[in-house]
Order: structure tokens, then C-alpha cells, then sequence
């Protein structure tokens, strides 16, 4: 349950990636259904089929979610230089708790992903970012 | 020779002629075991994220030096012993510098290339008096 709440909040942040799924949970209720690692490896498969046509969930009628193509604000920004010292910049790739936030919810490409991830350990290193708790 | 970044935090509470003393410390086991200092930098009192040694603030100190490994051992070393370091940190620069310096270039390269193809747009203003 609490790891229910916790992915909410952070779609939250990043943008309205799980909601789709959200309505599945309770009418398939119980159980069985509801171990999350079930859930993931479908929204990845879903996830590449309708991020470039847009209208997310053609499927089962009612959604109308328009899920924003994610992309890559390294990439974008053309922020080359990721460094453990901008705490500004890194904040904004870790969650309230401290933690990093994984690639599926910011977007952000593997390589820039590895880098980001590296500085914000060595960030946490000399206490520029927490390990856990009161981000920044 | 290679450039390494040190970054070290000092108690709140110490004293200025202190840090001056131990800085000098620092770049004098620097120039003694063939390194040089590039720069030094205070960054100032910042809020830790996190309690070390019951401090919740810290006096950020940041020393670039290029040198050999041996010497940043030695610093390290100095670090560790010396009381009012709460906490280091220490990055080696060089490579992560050559990549940074790589890819400007390239961008520098491509945005001479291409020298600003600027297409007059008056077909379009036509068109749409038409």
C-alpha cells in the first residue's frame, strides 16, 4: 500500500504516467492482481506503443490521457556538464525522500541517466544532498 | 599529472586565522610533493543535509590540484587526521574535463559550418495577401 501512495506522488512530479493504470486496480480488486511488479513490465510494453501516436489509451474507450512525450532535459537543455556541486540541478531528479527518481518518470536517456545518478551519489557523499528524507 | 578536485568541510565554529593555517598546510604538502595548486575556493557556510559529527552546518572548502595519486594520498591522509575536517571528498577532473572540451568543440565546429542559410520569406507573405 504504501508503495501504491509512494509512486503516485512521484507521478506527480514527472507527469501523469501511472493514472492510466490506477482504474485497472480497483475493479480487478483483490489480491492476487495488485503486486505492482505485474503492472510494470505492461505500462513499459504500452508505453512505447502510444508515445508517439499521443492519445494514450485508445484502447478501452473512456481515457482520454494524453501522455506528454517524456524527454531528456539533458538532451534538450544541452547540459553536458553534470556535476555533484549544483545541487539545483541534481534536486531536481530526487524525490522528497531523498531518493533518485528512475529513468521511466523523468525522461531522462541512459547515458545522462548514469552520470545524473554517479554525481548525486557523490552529492550525498559530502552532505550537498541527503541519503533519505528533507530533499535539499 | 592529473587534476583532482578536493572538496572538504570544516566545522562551523572554526576559527578564521585557523583555516588560513590549515590551507596553507595543504598547499605547502602540495608543492613539496611536486603539485601544484590551481585554485582555492571558500564556498562558505551551508547547511549540511545531513548531520556529521553532530554539525548541521559546515564550512565548504573547495582546492583544485593537479598532481600524482601518491599526493592525494598524502592530502587524504592530512584530512583524516586533521580534527576540524568533518568531511572530504575528492574527484579526479581531468577526464570529465577532456570529454567537456571534446564536445564543445564539436558544437563549436558545427555551428561554423552551416553559416546561417537565412531564406528571404516572401512567397509566403504573397500567399497569404493572395
Amino acid at each position: 500500500m504504501a508503495d501504491e501512495t509512494r509512486t503516485s506522488t512521484a507521478t506527480e512530479t514527472a507527469s501523469g504516467g501511472e493514472r492510466p493504470s490506477a482504474p485497472d486496480r480497483p475493479s480487478g480488486g483483490d489480491r492476487p492482481d495488485r503486486p505492482s511488479g505485474g503492472d510494470r513490465p505492461d505500462r513499459g510494453g504500452d508505453r512505447r506503443g502510444p508515445r508517439p501516436g499521443g492519445p494514450g489509451g485508445g484502447r478501452e474507450g473512456g481515457r482520454k490521457y494524453f501522455r506528454r512525450k517524456k524527454v531528456c532535459k539533458f538532451c534538450v537543455e544541452k547540459i553536458e556538464a553534470i556535476n555533484y556541486k549544483d545541487v539545483r540541478l541534481l534536486g531536481q531528479f530526487v524525490a522528497e525522500s531523498g531518493k533518485i527518481v528512475p529513468r521511466r518518470l523523468t525522461g531522462v536517456c541512459t547515458p545522462h541517466q548514469r552520470r545524473l545518478s554517479s554525481a548525486i551519489k557523490q552529492a550525498r557523499n559530502i552532505a550537498l544532498l541527503p541519503f533519505a528524507g528533507r530533499a535539499s | 599529472m592529473r587534476t583532482y578536485e578536493l572538496m572538504f568541510i570544516l566545522r562551523p565554529d572554526m576559527a578564521e586565522e585557523d583555516q588560513d593555517k590549515l590551507i596553507s598546510t595543504l598547499e605547502s604538502a602540495v608543492n613539496t610533493s611536486g603539485g601544484a595548486v590551481k585554485s582555492f575556493e571558500r564556498m562558505g557556510k551551508r547547511r549540511l543535509a545531513y548531520m556529521v559529527r553532530r554539525f548541521q552546518d559546515g564550512l565548504y572548502m573547495l582546492l583544485t590540484v593537479e598532481g600524482s595519486g601518491g599526493l592525494i594520498h598524502e592530502l587524504e591522509r592530512r584530512l583524516r587526521v586533521t580534527e576540524p575536517v568533518i568531511k572530504f571528498l575528492t574527484v579526479r577532473i581531468d577526464e570529465e574535463q577532456k570529454r567537456l572540451d571534446k564536445i564543445k568543440k564539436i558544437r563549436d565546429a558545427r555551428r561554423k559550418t552551416p553559416p546561417a542559410p537565412a531564406e528571404p520569406a516572401s512567397g509566403e507573405t504573397a500567399a497569404v495577401t493572395a
